[in-house]
């Protein structure tokens, strides 16, 4: 749910739930997003090549 | 024929004997598939669940498995973040351990929420007063943790290694994997105990209810609190098993003598506040909802609740293995370790029964008799289907990822007989093996 839903509520109960969700959902997602990335350009490097 | 994917310097049994032991298996999973469809296809009515027991095998099922996995996120909590490096040589398999558990927690959830198709509304229409939906939350995400730290070790197969963006990302997630194992800790932290709390805050069944601080009742701490205490119990007692089903030693000693040292002394200081928690419960709070402690374990005919389960519980499956495991000379011998691990293990699972089955079976109005229930066939066939999915799992992992850093060292092989099986693939009648090129054919 989000802040723009027609349930949505301003509430400590929704700011505290929903709140730990999305902080989880989103150190998942960076954390993913930047190792994939990395390992882009790491093998456009070259990197990890050794291993053929 | 899968000589290829098998991790280098290890010894794997034939192919043949592989399929038969996965084939084994794969017949208790069919019939938990079959199981399943039925559930999925007829509805609720194929289980024994009644208006009594609204949870029932399956929820039981569900916080076992949840707290015996535990030992991932708190092996994962003692490596990364309290920097425990010995336990670098375990993490793996733990992380497998839970993956598996909370994958089958999922699926099992999956079963008995009768309108699976409608599982995406606890997220969507969250009722943020309950504690479910926060366990919801966090057993979901908690599983997208498990997958990251699942992720590395199935890219370190010797094939996908190849792969130089496979090679770059498992290495960039193992380079980041403190930030993943700190949220993961986060995570367990409350939906174990929010499992936890959903018996203690209903004061409408005493036998469950607990006073506790603020919103949380003691058994919010206190199944958080077993769950990192007894989770790595159960990822011994795997350990250990894989060990004698492989006939090999896959871990050191030291390593096993240090998990199993900071599991006893968590249990032993778990089990002191167990046994607080429950004399004043017995002293203090039930009889504050009109009820005396032996009215829980008395006057039940056609129940098996005892006092036995009681002692069975806190005495033989909470002091024992602790004192068993914080002492250097008893832990240090295999049988007592085996002991000591097995009755951990049994010990959560039956705390998590009195705290799932046995709450509902107990009377809470004067003219209501004690609720049976036994599962049905179905429920049966459901609950082993994790068991079965949980042991190809392992199987297939140990089979082809390196999951054990330390089994080439502790079980070393003719390395020039190894090194000519790598080139000289095993004759087969279909020909070169599909997958490898054919220079490495």
């Amino acid at each position: 749910m989000f802040p723009f839903s027609f349930e949505w509520i301003w509430d400590a109960g929704h700011l505290v739930f929903h709140g730990g969700l999305w902080y989880a959902l989103t150190v998942l997602g960076l954390g993913m997003t930047y190792c994939i990335i990395k390992a882009v350009l790491d093998a456009g490097k070259g990197k990890g090549d050794h291993h053929h | 024929m899968d000589t290829a994917l098998i991790p280098k310097g290890v010894k794997r049994c034939p192919i043949w004997q592989f399929a038969l032991w996965i084939s084994a298996n794969g017949a208790v999973l069919a019939w938990g598939v079959f199981a399943m469809l039925l559930v999925y296809i007829k509805g609720l009515n194929q289980t024994n669940m009644n208006n009594a027991y609204g949870f029932a095998l399956w929820i039981w099922a569900d916080l076992a498995v949840i707290a015996l996995g535990g030992g991932a996120f708190f092996t994962g909590f003692l490596r990364y973040l309290v920097g425990k490096e010995e336990l670098k040589y375990i993490i793996n398999y733990a992380v497998l351990i839970g993956f598996i558990c909370y994958s089958s927690a999922l699926m099992i959830l999956g079963f008995d929420i009768g309108q699976p198709l409608r599982g995406w509304f606890i997220f969507w229409h969250a009722n943020v007063h309950s504690m479910l939906t926060e366990v919801a939350f966090c057993l979901t995400c908690y599983f997208g943790v498990l997958t990251i730290e699942y992720i590395p070790m199935v890219l370190e197969n010797r094939k996908l290694d190849k792969v130089p963006f496979f090679h770059n990302l498992g290495h960039n997630m193992h380079e980041i994997m403190a930030v993943f194992a700190a949220t993961g800790a986060f995570l367990s932290f409350f939906h174990q105990g929010s499992l936890g709390g959903v018996p203690g805050v209903m004061f409408g069944r005493p036998f469950g209810f607990r006073e506790g601080v603020l919103i949380w009742p003691w058994t919010f701490f206190l199944f958080t609190w077993s769950a990192a205490a007894f989770g790595p119990c159960f990822t011994i007692f795997i350990t250990k098993i894989t060990e004698t089903l492989t006939r090999k030693k896959l871990v050191k000693d030291n390593v096993i003598d240090l998990l199993a040292k900071i599991s006893g002394w968590m249990i032993f200081f778990y089990i002191i506040a167990k046994i607080i928690d429950t004399i004043y419960w017995a002293t203090v709070t039930a009889p504050s909802k009109g009820f005396t402690f032996l009215e829980f374990y008395t006057n039940n005919p056609g129940s098996a609740y005892g006092l036995w389960i009681l002692i069975a519980e806190i005495g033989v499956c909470g002091v024992l293995p602790a004192l068993i495991l914080i002492t250097p000379k008893l832990r240090r011998i295999q049988g007592f370790l085996w002991l000591a691990v097995f009755l951990g293990v049994i010990g959560v699972c039956l705390n998590r029964w009195v705290m799932v089955l046995q709450v509902l079976a107990v009377p809470v109005l004067t003219f209501e008799d004690w609720f049976t229930y036994l599962p049905s066939w179905q429920e049966v066939a459901t609950t082993l289907l994790p068991v079965a999915y949980g042991v190809i799992m392992i199987s297939v992992s140990y089979r082809y990822l390196p999951i054990f850093p330390q089994e080439r060292e502790l079980n070393p092989i003719d390395e020039p007989a190894a090194a000519a099986r790598e080139v000289i693939p095993e004759p087969s009648a279909a020909g070169p093996e599909p997958e490898l090129s054919p220079a490495e054919s």
